[in-house]
This record gives C-alpha cells, sequence and structure tokens, in this order.
C-alpha cells in the first residue's frame, strides 16, 4: 500500500466523518436536553435531501438559493415535532417508538411523491477537486466539511459562551430551580428541536448535492451516526465531530488496508470498546 | 470459451402468437374475459432498499395484467394479481407466501425479485407442491425444488458462462485487456458472479490487480476508489447491484481518475446510463427496447405501455430493460402454461413447461437442463451517447453498433 493511497484514504475518512458529525449534530442535541432519542431526524434529513433535489434539479434554483428555503422550514418541521411531542407526554423511551414510526412515514411519503427509485441532483455547483501534490479535495466534501466543522464549533461556543447555552444546561440539570431564575424550560425546548430540525435541514441539503437519493437509504445512516452521537457523548457538540472523524478515518483505513467488508464493523467496535473500558464517557 | 447460446432465438409465427395469448396483444382485442378470476399471489419490494427495482416489477406485472385481460386472462378468466410488500425481507416474503396460499388461497404464485426472497417463496412454494415462476434469481445452483421456473435465463453456471461471454466480447475487438480490478459487493447473487469472474479471467489470462470487497449498502466509496486508481487495471470489473456503480463512478471522479474500460454487473440502469460518468460502461442483459427484442407488436406494446405507467409512477428512467424483461417473461411463462394446456393444476403446468419450454419476450426459454434451466441468454450491453445498446454477441448487436474497448 503507497503512501498516496493511505492518504488519500484518510482525507475520505475525514470527509466521512464530518458527515457523520453533521448529521449526527442535531440527534445529540434532542437526545440530550430535549430526551427526545429522535429517529426521525433521519427522515428529516431525507425529506430535506429530497426537497432540495426537487428546488434545485428541476425547479432550477441555485443549491445556495435551495438551502435558505428549505433550512427555515425545517426549523419549522422540528418545532412543531417537539409540540406534538410535548402534547403527548411522549419520554425518551417512548419517542424511539414514536419517532421511529414518524420515520416510516416519511419513507412513504417521499416514495409517494418521488418515487421508490433513484434520484441524483445533477449540478456543476462546486463539481471538482483540487489537487495538492499527490491528493485530491472534493469541493462539495471540502464545502460539507467545513460546514459541519463550523455548526459543532458554533454550538459547542453558544452552549458554553451564552446564556441561552447556559440556561440549557441549567435546565437540564435542575429544571425547577432554572425556572425559578426565569429560564424558559419550554421555549428552550422548542428552540433546540428547531435548531435539531434545521441541522438535519442542513445535513439534507449536503446529502443531496453528495449522494443520489432513494427512500429506503433512510435507514442505512442510523448505526454509524447513532455511534457518533453515542462515542460524542451525549449533547457535546465538538464531541460527536470528533467521533464523526474518528469512525470515518477507521472505516477508511479499514477499507484501505484490509477488505472494505470489514469497515461496518469499525463504529461498533469502537462503541463497545469505550462501553467496556470507559463506561462513565456515556 | 465460446456461448453455445449466443444467439437470440427468433420466434416463429407460431411462437408469436402463442406470445400474443399469453400477453394478450395481437389476439383478439375484443376477447372478453368472465368468470371467477384466476387469482395469482405474489409479493414484491415495494420498500426498503430493493423498493427501486421492485416498482418495477410492480409496473410490469400491472401492465402484463392488464394485456392479458384484455386478450382473455387465463382460461377466458379476469387475471387478479394479489401483491404483498415484503419489504424486501426474506423472513417476511416467506410468511406472505405462506398467507396467499393458505389463508388467501390464490389459484397459483408467482415469485418476487431478488435471489434471497425468490428462496424463500420457493421453499413455500415447495412445501404446497405449487408451481412458482420467477423473474431475477440470481444463483441457480440452489434453486433444487423441481417445481420452480426462471424467467430469467442466464443458464445453470452463469458464474462460468456469463463471465466468459463477457471476456469473449471485450476481447473480441482485439484490444489487449492485461489487468482486471474486481471491486464486488457481498450481495449473495452478484459476489457469487464475481467470484466466477475471477476463476475465468485468471483462466483466460488475465492477471488480477486488484480484488476488492465491501457489504451491500456501503456508503463511503473514497478508499474503494483510490485502491482502484492504485492497481489501475486495464478492466474496472464492478461486482455492482444498484447504486453501487455510480457510487464508485463518483468516487473515482473525485481523485481524478477514470477507469481504462469498465464493466458492472447488475447496475441501476438509469442513474449509469444517464450519468456523464457513465460513458462506454459495459454491462449486461437479456432484454432492451431494441432490435431484435422489440420487433414483434407485443413487445413493442409492452415498451409503450411500461414507459407510460414509469412516467405516470413518477419513475425518472423510463426504459425497460433486463429486470422488466425478467419480469414480463415469468408472467407470459405462467399465462402461456396456463393457456395452453387450459389447466391451473401444479403438476400439468410443471410437465408442459419442462416438455415445452416458453417462447418469452427475451427469446425462447427452455427449462430441460439441469434443475429446471437451460440456456444463457444474457448479453453484453454498453453505454453510448447516453443510452444503452447491445454491443455483444455480434449477431444480436443493435444495428451499427460495436463494442468500444480501450
Amino acid at each position: 500500500m503507497s503512501a498516496t493511497l493511505l492518504g488519500q484514504s484518510i482525507l475520505s475518512g475525514i470527509f466521512s466523518g464530518s458527515l457523520y458529525a453533521l448529521l449526527g449534530l442535531g440527534l445529540t442535541l434532542s437526545w440530550r436536553y430535549l430526551k427526545i432519542i429522535n429517529l426521525a431526524h433521519f427522515a428529516f434529513i431525507f425529506l430535506s435531501a429530497y426537497l432540495t433535489y426537487q428546488l434545485a434539479g428541476p425547479g432550477g434554483l441555485s443549491p445556495w438559493l435551495a438551502i435558505f428555503i428549505v433550512v427555515p422550514l425545517f426549523f419549522v418541521l422540528g418545532l412543531a415535532q417537539q409540540a406534538v411531542l410535548d402534547r403527548f407526554k411522549v419520554d425518551e423511551f417512548a419517542s424511539i417508538i414514536v419517532t421511529f414510526g414518524m420515520t416510516i412515514l416519511a419513507e412513504v411519503f417521499i416514495q409517494w411523491i418521488w418515487s421508490a427509485d433513484f434520484v441524483r441532483l445533477e449540478t456543476h455547483f462546486l463539481r471538482g477537486s483540487y489537487e495538492v501534490g499527490a491528493f485530491f479535495l472534493p469541493k462539495q466534501e471540502m464545502l460539507m466539511a467545513g460546514a459541519a466543522f463550523g455548526l459543532c464549533a458554533a454550538t459547542a461556543a453558544f452552549m458554553r459562551f451564552t446564556w441561552l447555552g447556559k440556561a440549557l444546561r441549567a435546565n437540564l440539570d435542575n429544571p425547577q430551580i432554572a425556572a425559578s431564575f426565569g429560564v424558559p424550560s419550554r421555549k428552550l425546548s422548542l428552540m433546540i428541536a428547531g435548531v435539531a430540525g434545521a441541522l438535519a435541514g442542513i445535513g439534507g441539503a449536503f446529502m443531496a448535492l453528495l449522494f443520489t437519493l432513494a427512500p429506503a437509504q433512510i435507514y442505512t445512516w442510523f448505526g454509524v451516526v447513532l455511534a457518533a452521537v453515542l462515542l460524542g457523548g451525549l449533547g457535546s457538540a465538538m464531541g460527536v465531530f470528533a467521533a464523526g472523524l474518528l469512525i470515518g478515518v477507521g472505516e477508511a483505513v479499514t477499507m484501505a488496508v484490509t477488505a472494505p467488508a470489514w469497515a461496518p464493523v469499525v463504529p461498533f467496535t469502537m462503541l463497545i470498546l469505550i462501553l467496556v473500558l470507559w463506561p462513565e464517557r456515556l | 470459451m465460446t456461448i453455445s447460446a449466443a444467439k437470440i432465438p427468433q420466434p416463429s409465427r407460431r411462437d408469436l402468437i402463442a406470445m400474443a395469448l399469453a400477453a394478450g396483444v395481437g389476439a383478439d382485442a375484443r376477447a372478453q374475459t368472465s368468470g371467477a378470476p384466476v387469482r395469482v399471489g405474489g409479493t414484491l419490494s415495494l420498500t426498503g432498499p430493493l423498493a427501486a427495482t421492485g416498482a418495477i416489477h410492480k409496473i410490469v406485472g400491472d401492465v402484463f395484467v392488464q394485456q392479458a385481460n384484455k386478450a382473455g386472462g387465463m382460461l377466458g378468466r379476469p387475471i387478479e394479481w394479489v401483491l404483498l410488500d415484503d419489504q424486501s425481507k426474506p423472513d417476511l416474503a416467506r410468511t406472505l407466501y405462506e398467507r396467499l396460499i393458505t389463508v388467501d388461497k390464490v389459484d397459483l404464485i408467482i415469485g418476487p425479485y431478488a435471489t434471497a426472497n425468490i428462496l424463500s417463496a420457493m421453499s413455500v412454494a415447495q412445501r404446497y407442491n405449487k408451481i412458482l415462476v420467477h423473474s431475477t434469481f440470481g444463483i441457480p445452483k440452489l434453486a433444487t425444488y423441481e417445481r420452480h421456473f426462471p424467467g430469467w435465463p442466464i443458464g445453470f453456471t452463469p458464474e462460468d458462462s456469463v463471465s466468459n461471454m463477457a471476456i469473449d466480447g471485450i476481447l473480441s475487438t482485439g484490444k489487449s485487456i492485461k489487468t482486471v480490478a474486481i471491486v464486488t459487493s457481498k450481495f449473495p447473487s452478484v459476489n457469487f458472479l464475481a467470484a466466477g469472474a475471477r476463476e475465468a479471467f485468471k483462466k483466460r489470462g488475465v492477471n488480477e490487480a486488484a480484488f476488492i470487497e465491501f457489504e451491500f449498502g456501503a456508503r463511503d466509496f473514497g478508499p474503494i476508489a483510490a485502491r482502484v486508481r492504485e492497481a489501475n487495471a486495464d478492466l474496472l470489473y464492478m461486482g455492482a447491484i444498484g447504486l453501487e456503480g455510480n457510487q464508485l463512478l463518483e468516487a473515482m471522479e473525485k481523485i481524478n481518475y477514470t477507469p481504462k474500460n469498465h464493466l458492472y454487473l447488475y447496475p441501476a440502469p438509469g442513474p449509469l446510463s444517464l450519468s456523464p460518468l457513465g460513458k462506454d460502461a459495459l454491462s449486461l442483459t437479456i432484454y432492451e427496447d431494441l432490435p431484435p427484442f422489440n420487433t414483434n407488436p407485443m413487445a413493442a406494446e409492452f415498451a409503450k405501455l411500461y414507459r407510460e405507467a414509469c412516467a405516470k409512477a413518477g419513475m425518472p428512467f423510463v426504459d425497460p430493460e433486463t429486470q422488466a424483461g425478467a419480469g414480463y417473461s415469468a408472467w407470459q411463462i405462467l399465462t402461456g402454461a396456463v393457456n395452453a394446456t387450459k389447466s391451473l393444476d401444479d403438476e400439468t403446468l410443471t410437465q408442459h413447461l419442462k416438455k415445452n419450454g416458453a417462447q418469452t419476450i427475451v427469446g425462447k426459454v427452455r427449462f430441460d437442463g439441469p434443475q429446471n434451466y437451460g440456456d444463457d441468454l444474457m448479453r453484453l450491453k454498453q453505454v453510448q451517447d447516453g443510452k444503452w445498446v447491445i454491443v455483444w454477441p455480434r449477431e444480436v448487436a443493435t444495428p451499427g453498433k460495436t463494442i468500444v474497448v480501450k
């Protein structure tokens, strides 16, 4: 194996890992701060991807413009979902079942509108790669990785340094005491849900740019993204980014060094090792 | 090695009449059906990871039943297709076939899509001694049930015959293929053919520059693309099912690598032919809406109705090809046998098919070989100018088209 192959594979892993982080960011926030294991997050991602495809493909809009339409829409969708979950007092365990049901409904909806066949957003938007020495850096993936890092860093900073971030953490520790200090618990919940929805919207837009879409692909992302969320530590924005990179690079190096068929073993092996060796991390 | 069944058998006038009676075209358009429907039960992967192809078989079945019912259905009775969604799950397919036979009490059954689901249905059919005609079953040696009949004629040893046919086609150009990089999904029917290809290439003196297996459902093809680039073989043999071929091509594009020659086993035909990256991609087929397959009225009408139905269903790729041909062929085999024997008895239908075979849209299909397999009717096709054309064997090549090998 050459150094070029290893280096290019590591780059590929960094891009994959960034995508895992981008897709997992909203999920980790809602799990930690809302106590909702929102499997419908994946459905939102694919709904956003199909909508981006529709707007930027057959609709003829620029992908940038499509993102500006899709993201606010999914903010509202996330907010509405949380309002419904609140209304029926869905707890953490029940949320798995309820949101999985929502995911199935979304899959059926996507199939009804766009068929079960594959669709691909053919666009010249940031096509091609930069060549740096012996390595290639695809432009679309670089934008996605930059967005993933930027969003994770901004979320981490928001949680650490802003009053709202502190209020969220206080609300998590003790809602009664937080409320006595004027922390508006319900509004914060809705805000987090809206942000998680918007993040799903962004993730979906990148999904449309990078992948050919089919409705059933919703489920192929569950395992690896949930592994990144758990490895990163619930609610930790930079944690999910680091875990995403760890998994992505681990998978890529496995694919370069051994049979690629071993790659799916990587995230779950890491997860089991963490559970065994460092249980308090979770 | 050459393939004995390289020629596509041209249907005689008698065959055409039989095909028309099976499908409803060319027969008396005023033929009326009456009486209780003949209920044909089956499942398809209408949801789940195989749904994109399941949707093709659904449209094919709908078109066929519509055509057949206009021409007298089965035994003069209308055909009713009792279709259930197996969600791409073999275990569910098994349960649903059990239900179709014991609860819904259908008269006949027809196979689901994909090897594992067909195998599940076959075990149920065997338990109840039901005849099972099916479409794209990829591992013939596993089909041991004496009343199964494949609508996808790939011969009993496709791991040998299909690989050699492809190699024959490529080498027929006189270009030298010294090395091959074999990349394959671990999806069973694909992996099985790729394993056969390894042996076939070895026997033909083509060196294996890389052999790379990946899991079905893989997302990241970047490292695989980097390995293919490093191998830089004369031919990329991709054991792909569905989108995997496109995913690898896109990953290779990102590292500025274009394979010299590339062959895909079971690609999603639309995305591969419509992508600029699919230029000169080779693949296998038993049916395309091209001569000689579409030179009779039945095939022409099928292609027209199929396209209309696909467009109505919002499917982006509307051209009928292998999956559609195999699905239609399965329906023709079953309906043709019923109408020829005037019987719904499983044993009678079985004996008729074993003795006579069937004339179908993909050609004359025989069931007199090992485990009811006959000739391998696979052809080599290639993306040229954004469309699939048949390029090998020469006698069935699309007029004016020859295989392009660099």
